[in-house]
This record gives structure tokens, sequence and C-alpha cells, in this order.
């Protein structure tokens, strides 16, 4: 890495002399350590997949989940350090309450992805603070402005998506994202989508045991954020892990 | 709404010199299909002096939200100025123009925290994409309520009654602006503190219509 040994590392307020500010890419490179998170928005919704590995077999299952409530119509996903995601979870909850209170209203999310994409930019500025080892994806659905997706980065950085990914394996999730018609698509259609590419991208060699995350925004829960029925999600996961036998076989008659 | 100031209590001639303007009002929101009338006279007083005949008590607080004032006129206009500057602001913020729901809960805000300072009766009436034309009526004390038709001020405890007996969901437009006329003439005639002339406004998709109704052109009832 260039940038060790020049001291301009060492700051998130103080830029290299080619223009990097490097505690913000060493965020980026916390965020790459961890596993993988989906975000697919459809036609009537969001869907959110995560892959959380679990480096013990001691943890009770369940533990440090990585899809958040934010609002009853707002879903959090995230991928890096869960600490500091905890944090922006907090302050994500705190500003849809503050606007409910303030404007009678639930909180629109392009103004609450402003909000906390300018949060996390803060944390890039100054030298008494590191940024944010997390990227996030924040997904809401409105019966009548329709779904939406919005991603953080460490920067501060956000985009609107169709379809998003984050953490170790995001390359080839966004491949796979790629491949689906998402503007036409259900969100029950969408959440078999989201295991298949969360078993898929799993990598069974370098991290053991994993548990899958989905939850979903959209008309059949009437605009509420919230976990996957059980039924749906085992439905999913039987349809996920088929789907990488087929392909397994497939690989085999290859050879 | 008559301000009662301490030394307008005695009814002596000079009363009105320290006596606070106040909107001694009648005012209304009605919805209708496809938008909402709202409605004012125009009078507003000091004491027993009428300080304005054609006063305009439907004041613009964003491009699809008005509000019509009753009670103190220095407090109501100094909320509607705080709103509109909260509301503009915040239609910067969003991109979008904001919702009447949202502009009736900045009011609610204000004359809420506020209630012990202030004396505003206040109808926030506006259009938006998302519930059409909408009424909300904010009285003394910052509760905040939507209803189809609210009417406001010393006036309206004449008019109740002619109201409910009147008033019919989704009306047409213009049968619309002649029930709010009606209403605003009847509670004009009997309250002392309102008269003048009839100012309307009409807000729907395509925006704001104004009008005025001239104390001669109103329509007359029994004066017995």
């Amino acid at each position: 890495m260039s940038s060790i040994g020049t001291g301009y590392d060492l700051s998130a307020s103080q830029f290299s002399p080619d223009g990097r500010v490097f505690q913000v890419e060493y965020a980026m490179k916390a965020v790459e350590n961890s596993g993988t998170a989906i975000g697919l928005r459809g036609k009537d919704g969001v869907v959110f997949g995560v892959e959380k590995i679990v480096t013990s077999k001691l943890y009770e299952p369940g533990a440090n989940k990585r899809i958040f409530n934010i609002d009853k119509h707002v879903g959090m996903s995230v991928a890096g350090l869960i600490a500091d995601a905890r944090q922006l979870v907090d302050i994500a909850r705190r500003e849809s309450a503050n606007y409910r209170s303030q404007y009678g209203v639930s909180i629109p999310l392009n103004y609450l992805n402003d909000r906390v994409s300018m949060y996390m930019h803060a944390h890039t500025l100054y030298s008494a603070v590191r940024p944010f080892g997390c990227s996030i994806i924040m997904g809401s659905f409105d019966p009548q402005e329709g779904p939406n997706m919005f991603m953080i980065d460490p920067s501060g950085v956000s985009y609107g998506f169709h379809g998003c990914a984050t953490g170790k394996a995001k390359q080839s999730a966004k491949t796979e994202i790629e491949k689906l018609k998402l503007s036409t698509m259900t969100c029950k259609e969408l959440v078999k989508e989201a295991a298949r590419i969360i078993y898929l991208v799993h990598d069974e060699l370098k991290d053991k045991n994993f548990e899958m995350e989905l939850s979903w925004v959209c008309e059949e829960t009437k605009g509420k954020h919230e976990r996957v029925p059980e039924s749906l999600y085992l439905e999913a996961e039987k349809s996920a892990k088929q789907a990488m036998e087929a392909e397994s076989d497939s690989d085999t008659e290859d050879m | 709404m008559m301000q009662m100031h301490p030394s307008s209590m005695n009814m002596s001639a000079t009363d009105w010199m320290d006596a606070a303007h106040s909107t001694g009002t009648s005012i209304m929101a009605a919805e209708f299909d496809g938008g909402v009338v709202i409605g004012a006279d125009s009078r507003t007083t000091t004491g027993a002096y009428i300080a304005n005949r054609v006063t305009d008590k439907l004041t613009k607080v964003t491009d699809n939200i008005y509000c019509c004032r009753s009670g103190s006129a220095a407090d109501t206009q100094a909320i509607a100025d705080i709103v509109s500057y909260h509301l503009n602001f915040h239609s910067m913020e969003l991109g979008t123009q904001p919702l009447v729901e949202t502009g009736a809960a900045v009011f609610r805000e204000m004359c809420y925290n506020y209630r012990d300072s202030l004396m505003a009766g206040i109808l926030v009436a506006g259009w938006d994409s998302r519930k059409g034309g909408q009424v909300y009526s904010i009285p003394i004390g910052g509760m905040c309520v939507r209803q189809a038709v609210s009417i406001g001020g010393s006036g309206s405890s004449y008019v109740y009654g002619y109201v409910d007996a009147n008033f019919k969901e989704g009306m047409k437009k213009e049968e619309c602006v002649d029930f709010v006329t009606n209403t605003l003439s009847l509670a004009m005639a009997r309250d002392g503190s309102s008269g003048g002339v009839v100012r309307l406004g009409i807000i729907t998709k395509d925006g704001v219509e104004r009008r005025v109704k001239l104390g001669t052109e109103l329509p007359k009832f029994y004066e017995g």
C-alpha cells in the first residue's frame, strides 16, 4: 500500500498530494471484509438480502443481525463494522421519528438518505473522528410514491439504485443482479432471487458458516418493512440450495 | 374573535386607542370535488373601531397551501410568516411542494408550543397530489384535526346550524363557492365584529383563484 508510511493516512482531515483521503479508503476496505448485503428494487417494493458470516459455532443463532427497521416504512441493511452501523441505525431512526413529530407524515426516503449521508460525510472532515466503516442500503415502499432504494458509502456518497450490492462479494453479486429484469419483477419473485444470489456468492472455502437474512418492504406487507415470513424464507432457501446443486452438477458435466 | 384587552372591558368611547388589533372574524374552508374553497370577511377591529374594512385574512403559505387567520392580527401574521419560511425551506430540501398535512403540522407545532402566549385560531387549507383538497382546523390551544368543512372566528358561532344543514361532500366548485359565500354572509350579518366584503380563494390542482364579493353583491337573507 502506497499510503503507508507517508503520514497522509493518519487523519481523515488531510488530503494526500494526489488528492485522496486515505482514511476513507481504509473504511471502504473494512466494508470489503464484511459479508455481502444486497438490495433489489422491484415494481412493488424492495427486498433486502444479507449474508451474515458466523465466526463461531458458540454464538446463539440470530445474533448481531444486519437488517434493521428504521421506521414503519423504511428498512436498512448494512455491510461493514456492525458497531459503526448500529450508530447509523440510531441516527436514521431519530431522524425519521423527528420528521414524523415535526411534519406529521412519514419521512420521504430521499430526504432521510440526504440526512444520513450528510452525517456520514461529516465524519470524513475532521481529525478527531474516523469515517464509518460501513456501507448502508436503505429501502422504502409507499403506495403512491412506489419503491425507493439508496446506498451510502463510507465517504458519504450515495446513489439511488434498482439493484445494489456491497460487502466482500459485491462484484459477483452485481453481475447476478444485472441479469434480472428488476423493474418488471414482484417482491415475491425477488425474495427467491435474493436468496439465490446470497447462496451463490457465499464462499464456502473461506467462510464456513453463515446465516442468511431476508426482509422486504412492499405492497404485500402494506408498506411495512419486515422480515419475510418463515414459510417464504424456507421456500426461498430451498430453491437457492437447489439452484446451487444444479450449478455444481453442470460444472462436473463440463469436466 | 375579539381580543379582550383589559381596557376594552369598559365601554368608553376611546377604548380603541389602546386595544390590540384583532381579526374579529368569520372564516371558513370547505373541501369540494377537486379542491377547497376558503373564505373570510374583511373586518379588522381595534376595540369598537374598524381599523381596516378591506383586510385580507386569506394568507398564502406556499403555492398550494393557504391559511385563514382569526384571533390576534399580530400573532397570526407572525405565525403565517414563520410557517411560510419553514415550508419554503423544506420544499427546497425535498425538491417537491410540501403536503398540506405537513403544512398543518408545522402550524400546529407553533400554536401548541406557544399556546400560552398566542391568540390564534387558524384554518389551513390546500391541495396536494396525495390527498387532493384538504382542510385542517387548528383552534386555540394547538389541536390539529382534518375536517371536510370548518368554520372559525367570532362569526362562526352564528352559522354552525347552517353549515350542518347545507354542507354536502363532493360538491361541484361553483356550488361550494355559493355555499361558502352564503355562510359567510349570514355570519357577517349577525356578528358585529365581522363585516365588509367576502374574500374567497379556490385552491385546485391548477393553482389558486382569488375572488371578492363586495358588500353590495352579497346574498340577502331575513334580517329581522
